[in-house]
């Protein structure tokens, strides 16, 4: 595939009158368009807005008065986050036909700093999923650009398949709940930044699990993907969560030739044995230019993560999903029945089966007699694996450890796993997503032809360290 | 706790969580959340009764915004998404 422009460098070819953004838009819609009935990124292409937004953008730049940062840039918009006049579905029937009235805030920040938005990306349904394999009822599942046969990964498939199918300057905006933004950029080859919970605003994000969720970014190249988690950072005072605090130039990291590196040793032992070779080829890449390197253990993530995680996460999903009940937006039916037979009807009839799985599961975690043992164990359980990694970073800048155990995976195969064996996949990434913690994940290498990901976690509002670290290994593995 | 779960109880999580379920998808989730229980259950020999719950990943405030009028939706707008609808309100299922 042919090399597009990084960012910065497109976005100063804008401004010096080299690139013309309708054009470039009109290109990279028709890309969209044409690629979507094999590769299925998109939900929505919203071409029409797309275009207006990029004839206002020219002519501004014609008169001289747009600095932007994105200046002209197509960002994808995962379907999670509300975009204006988009239909905006996290991937759900039940939300067919719901239109936002208004723009989430990280969509906000990146059109005023001249960024186009192009369109919703596919997703597991609310983000429910690992491979992108749980669309909702009616959605077909986005595949892999580099073998169509196998996932994109998930949830922000859409946002990682585009990222890595197209050959103009893109990046998109994503959201991880689990790992939601790591694993579909581990299986694309491409740079995806989560940020720590609260660095991003999240208001206006259909939420799947609020203290988990994190609006992140997905590049090309971790730069791209620094430059638009930057620009979507940031107080808000619309998210109670959001933290106050300022967190500029996070795409000019400080230069630092000692970095320290934890490798979790407990993460790569559930690890395919050529994916753990590739990350540890590419941690000795690092070794070689002068990085010190330590084997770090986390006994209590790797045991326990995945069971406090989904415990956690499907508890607020199940709350969460109460408000979808055909009444205000999506999915309607005809009025009949009383109010619980209405609900139930709809609700029944929008939520697909691993999205009413993780109900059931949530519902069950937190009713009475069970939150306890259930929910409230695994909130507890939380605070142990937060001061595990809290120890772990007291010697080290960041931890390494592959983003995924396997590399993309054929859809067929990934029909032979049990819902229970598709979450032991999470394995590595929920329990930085748990901690609330900042993470990457950089291609560092190749199996069977498949990219192989590494995730670099850093402490809490460590964004920097991350990136520069992520920037030192995608340098070092190029 | 892991075999908890059985039809009976599934039905009535089900009920609670507003959702249908057809016989078939009972035969399917019944094991499969028995399973998935199970196999969580591995919690129970953790012990962390002197650890608080972690509700949130970093300690949070409460903030509160100053009691003035801001601008929010014209009812126009709020009821634009709902097909449900009637002389400028929503029209809802029958309460009883």
């Amino acid at each position: 595939m042919k090399k597009a422009l990084g960012l910065n460098e497109f976005v100063k070819e804008v401004k010096r009158g080299n690139v013309s953004v309708v054009e470039h838009a009109e290109k990279i819609l028709e890309e969209a368009e044409k690629s979507n009935p094999r590769l299925h990124c998109f939900n929505v292409v919203s071409r029409q807005i797309a275009l207006e937004q990029a004839r206002e953008i020219e002519a501004e730049i014609k008169t001289g008065r747009h600095k932007g940062r994105l200046l002209g840039v197509p960002i994808s918009v995962k379907d999670c986050i509300c975009v204006k006049g988009v239909e905006s579905r996290a991937g759900s029937k039940i939300l067919s036909g719901y239109v936002p009235l208004f723009d989430a805030t990280v969509v906000e920040k990146a059109r005023a700093e001249g960024a186009i938005i192009m369109g919703k990306t596919a997703q597991d349904e609310f983000g429910f999923g690992t491979f992108s394999n749980n669309v909702g009822i009616g959605f077909e599942k986005p595949c892999n650009p580099l073998d169509v046969k196998r996932s994109c990964g998930g949830s922000s498939g859409g946002s990682a398949g585009f990222t890595a199918f197209t050959t103009l300057a893109h990046a998109s905006i994503s959201e991880s709940t689990g790992g939601s933004i790591a694993c579909p950029a581990s299986f694309c080859g491409v740079a995806g930044l989560t940020p720590t919970h609260g660095l991003v605003s999240r208001y206006g994000l259909i939420d799947y699990a609020n203290s988990l969720d994190k609006i992140g970014s997905i590049g090309k190249t971790v730069e791209d993907a620094a430059l638009l988690l930057e620009v979507i950072s940031g107080y808000d005072a619309r998210d109670s969560t959001s933290l106050q605090g300022s967190w500029e130039e996070l795409s000019k990291p400080l230069a630092s030739n000692d970095l320290k590196i934890g490798v979790v040793r407990d993460f790569f032992k559930g690890c395919d044995e050529a994916v753990q070779k590739e990350c540890m080829n590419a941690v000795k890449r690092l070794e070689g230019k002068g990085a010190k390197v330590e084997e770090i253990s986390l006994p209590l993530n790797a045991k326990y993560g995945i069971a406090a995680y989904y415990l956690a996460s499907t508890t607020e999903a199940s709350t969460n999903l109460a408000r979808f009940c055909g009444m205000r937006y999506g999915l309607h039916e005809k009025l009949e029945g009383n109010f619980n037979e209405y609900f139930s009807n709809v609700r029944s009839k929008g939520f697909g089966e691993e999205a009413k799985r993780r109900i059931l599961l949530g519902t069950f975690a937190r009713m009475a007699g069970f939150r306890d043992a259930y929910y409230l164990k695994a909130m507890k359980v939380r605070t142990l694996l937060i001061k595990e990694f809290k120890q772990a970073f007291s010697g080290v800048d960041v931890l390494v450890n592959p983003t995924m155990p396997i590399v993309a995976p054929k859809f067929d195969e990934i029909e032979k796993l049990s819902p229970l064996e598709q979450y032991a996949m999470d394995l590595c990434t929920v329990p930085a997503n748990l901690a609330g913690l900042p993470h990457a994940s950089v291609p560092v290498g190749e199996h069977r032809n498949m990219p192989v990901g590494l995730m670099i976690t850093a402490d809490h509002l460590q964004e920097k360290k991350m990136i520069e670290a992520a920037l030192a290994f995608e340098g070092a593995c190029r | 706790m892991a075999g908890a779960v059985d039809k009976k109880l599934l039905l009535r999580v089900a009920a609670n969580a507003r959702l249908n379920l057809t016989e078939a998808e009972i035969a399917k989730f019944l094991p499969q959340l028995q399973e998935i229980l199970l196999a969580f259950s591995l919690l129970d020999a953790l012990d962390v009764s002197n650890e608080k719950p972690s509700f949130q990943p970093l300690p949070l405030e409460n903030v509160a915004r100053k009691d003035a009028v801001e601008k929010c939706l014209s009812q126009e707008e709020a009821l634009k998404n709902s097909r449900h609808k009637k002389d400028g309100y929503f029209m809802g299922p029958k309460v009883t």
